[in-house]
């Protein structure tokens, strides 16, 4: 077991440094001495692994800066020129790219763990809230990042939401221009958007992930049984009876965790990092064209449910303005969770079935927006004419609406069904399930 | 953003995408480790294909690990005054090959993976005489294709039958039809292995990581249950 260490009794170098900056007392409060429940299951794994990637993501992206160039003449034989001439470049651009879907991955999972044991709840509104705002910039942050290789596909799903903010009304044609900087997407987006790629977005993340921790370390994990374990304490030592050191046991355990995820991320880069057109789509190995329209134009997997939501809201009056604003509520209405929630209870082990159907309705709906997201939405083809109101509409679209509808309700109706949904009594102390 | 969904319903709904979508692709029988195979496609490709295409990220050097060598490179391979460290570039301006063929000739470093290897072994295979048309050819898979049949010496000539959609010899070439589908194969496993020529080396390196990592898992969950035998 690691030997404790005291800032006052330490010597020599360490106690140099701690009576000049309180290492010892930083690595005690957040690790050696921050007490997590003993009770985390596999689904408190994926917030170290997101640090994990984001870490790797930041590294491996220095590299490929070094070669890359952010230039409309030379960007997409420059990122040719990593894969074939640069040592190992070619691993360093795959683990970036897998990287980027991976880290969607991993946050998805992340989030789906908060909303099933309630870890938004009092008082964690605000480690909840400064989450949301990591997505957010996150997104950002990948939608900045895919224009760079300059292919088709960067070319026209940049094409594409940049022209989003054109629907704004009165200010949208001018707001478009605006964040291009031209006409069109040209030489001049692409420089601001690598821009907002190497150091925009990423310091913002750095940032917002450095609060996330902060707000996380001061109200404590939450939980699979959403029980506070601050409230049963040891009475000499002060230290929660459930609560372990997060150094060793859950760095221990964090790299079993590691070790399979790496095994996972290492199979996709060597030996499919296209992973089947998802996370590389064929159509960005043709170089940008702002002359030929792809015939099928559709985000990378991870946006794909949230664009879905965009094409399924028809316009009203002319205008495309309420397909956007509902894909943009769609993801900040994550944001309101801890107030939409009035259930008494955290964790799904003791709230009711109407709670568990609902959260079950709201990934069925995820995962099926997110498959239409990918294809037109022909795919599935048109209702016949005989029938009334739906003759003539596509198959696909319609389903799209009626998850839209479900996803969203999902939320405007929590406040409904999760103080309706009978729970189970909660115990006083972790269990070990 | 209306006039490009609108675009990009009306280009899914043409027939002209449907035609190169919904083509039956024949499945390419490659094989990117055999040397030999990618040897004769890499002699087909720079003595036909390089000629109006280029392939700009590919240089001439990485043809030694196909287990080519340097005199053969040089000797044979090699146009004259270029050196073996050199992309395979050509010398046709994209501007006048514009107005020679209403289309420049693409670029096929890495069309293999735009296009796919079925595709580029399909579409070789699909040309067929078209008089309705200047260049007098077209191609089933990608239909009104600019491309005339440049290796029509080989295979020779067929026609479409409109009513079956299949195509068959009118006049014969220099090879049978066994031949000219070998040297197809070739081709599309050259092209495949030049879309990304490191391929091979990295699914190698592929199982050597994920055996490292399977050995480091079993040290972690022992390393886990040593740490955590106390907890209950």
């Amino acid at each position: 077991m690691a030997k404790k260490i005291d800032s006052q009794d330490s010597a020599g170098f360490i106690g140099w440094i701690d009576e000049r900056f309180p290492l010892s007392s930083f690595i005690k409060n957040h690790l050696t001495e921050y007490y997590a429940p003993k009770n985390f299951n596999f689904w408190y794994l994926f917030g170290a692994l997101a640090l994990f990637v984001f870490v790797m993501q930041i590294l491996t992206g220095i590299f490929l800066t070094m070669h890359y160039k952010p230039d409309a003449a030379q960007a997409f034989a420059s990122v040719e020129y990593i894969m074939r001439d640069v040592s190992f470049g070619w691993l360093i651009r795959y683990m970036h790219s897998t990287g980027s879907s991976l880290f969607f991955v991993v946050i998805y999972l992340h989030m789906f763990k908060s909303l099933m044991y309630g870890s938004y709840q009092k008082p964690r509104e605000l480690l909840w809230i400064f989450g949301v705002a990591i997505f957010l910039a996150l997104m950002a942050e990948a939608f900045f990042g895919y224009l760079l290789p300059w292919g088709q596909m960067s070319y026209w799903g940049a094409q594409v939401i940049v022209n989003l903010f054109a629907t704004v009304p009165f200010i949208g044609p001018d707001l478009a221009e605006w964040v291009r900087g031209d006409y069109l997407i040209s030489d001049a987006t692409l420089n601001r958007f690598f821009a907002f790629h190497v150091i925009a977005l990423p310091l913002a993340l750095a940032g917002l992930i450095l609060t996330h921790l902060i707000a996380l370390h001061e109200v404590g994990s939450n939980n699979p049984d959403g029980v506070e374990i601050k409230n049963y304490k040891d009475k000499k030592t002060g230290i929660p009876l459930d609560g372990i050191p997060f150094h060793p046991y859950y760095t221990v355990k964090d790299l079993i965790g590691l070790t399979v995820f790496l095994i996972v991320f290492a199979s996709i880069i060597f030996f499919a990092p296209e992973m089947g057109g998802y996370f590389l789509e064929a159509n960005n190995f043709v170089p940008a064209d702002p002359l030929v329209t792809p015939s099928h134009i559709a985000p990378v997997w991870y946006f794909t449910p949230f664009y879905s939501i965009l094409r399924a809201v028809p316009p009203i009056l002319n205008s495309q303005f309420p397909g956007v604003a509902a894909m943009g509520l769609s993801v900040l209405i994550f944001a309101f969770v801890p107030w939409l929630d009035k259930s008494p209870v955290r964790s799904i082990r003791y709230k009711g079935i109407l709670y568990k159907k609902w959260l079950g309705a709201f990934v069925v709906s995820f995962i099926i927006l997110g498959y239409l997201g990918t294809v037109p939405s022909t795919i599935w083809g048109q209702f016949p004419m005989i029938l009334p109101l739906l003759g003539g509409s596509d198959v696909a679209t319609v389903v799209a609406r009626i998850f839209t509808i479900i996803y969203f309700s999902f939320f405007i109706l929590m406040p409904i069904y999760s103080k309706k949904s009978i729970t189970k009594p909660v115990p006083t102390r972790v269990t070990m399930k | 953003m209306k006039s490009i969904i609108i675009l990009i319903f009306i280009l899914i709904q043409s027939p002209f995408i449907f035609a190169s979508e919904d083509i039956y692709l024949e499945k390419a029988p490659i094989d990117l480790s055999d040397q030999p195979s990618l040897q004769k496609g890499a002699r087909t490709f720079i003595n036909y294909c390089l000629n109006c295409h280029s392939a700009k990220y590919m240089r001439y050097n990485k043809l030694l690990d196909i287990g080519l060598s340097k005199k053969d490179i040089k000797e044979n391979l090699l146009f004259t005054g270029k050196k073996i460290g050199d992309p395979m570039e050509i010398s046709m301006p994209v501007a006048e090959s514009k107005k020679w063929f209403g289309a420049a000739p693409p670029d096929l470093s890495v069309v293999a993976r735009s296009r796919g290897s079925d595709w580029i072994y399909s579409y070789m295979k699909g040309f067929y005489r078209d008089s309705s048309r200047e260049i007098g050819w077209n191609n089933i898979v990608y239909v009104n294709s600019a491309m005339p049949h440049i290796l029509w010496e080989l295979q020779g000539e067929k026609k479409l039958d409109q009513k079956t959609g299949k195509l068959s010899l009118i006049k014969a070439g220099k090879l049978n039809e066994k031949e000219y589908d070998s040297v197809i194969t070739d081709l599309t496993n050259f092209i495949t292995y030049m879309s990304e020529p490191g391929q091979l080396k990295r699914k190698k390196m592929g199982f050597y990581v994920v055996g490292f990592l399977l050995l480091l898992l079993v040290l972690t969950v022992k390393l886990k249950k040593e740490f955590w035998k106390d907890i209950k």
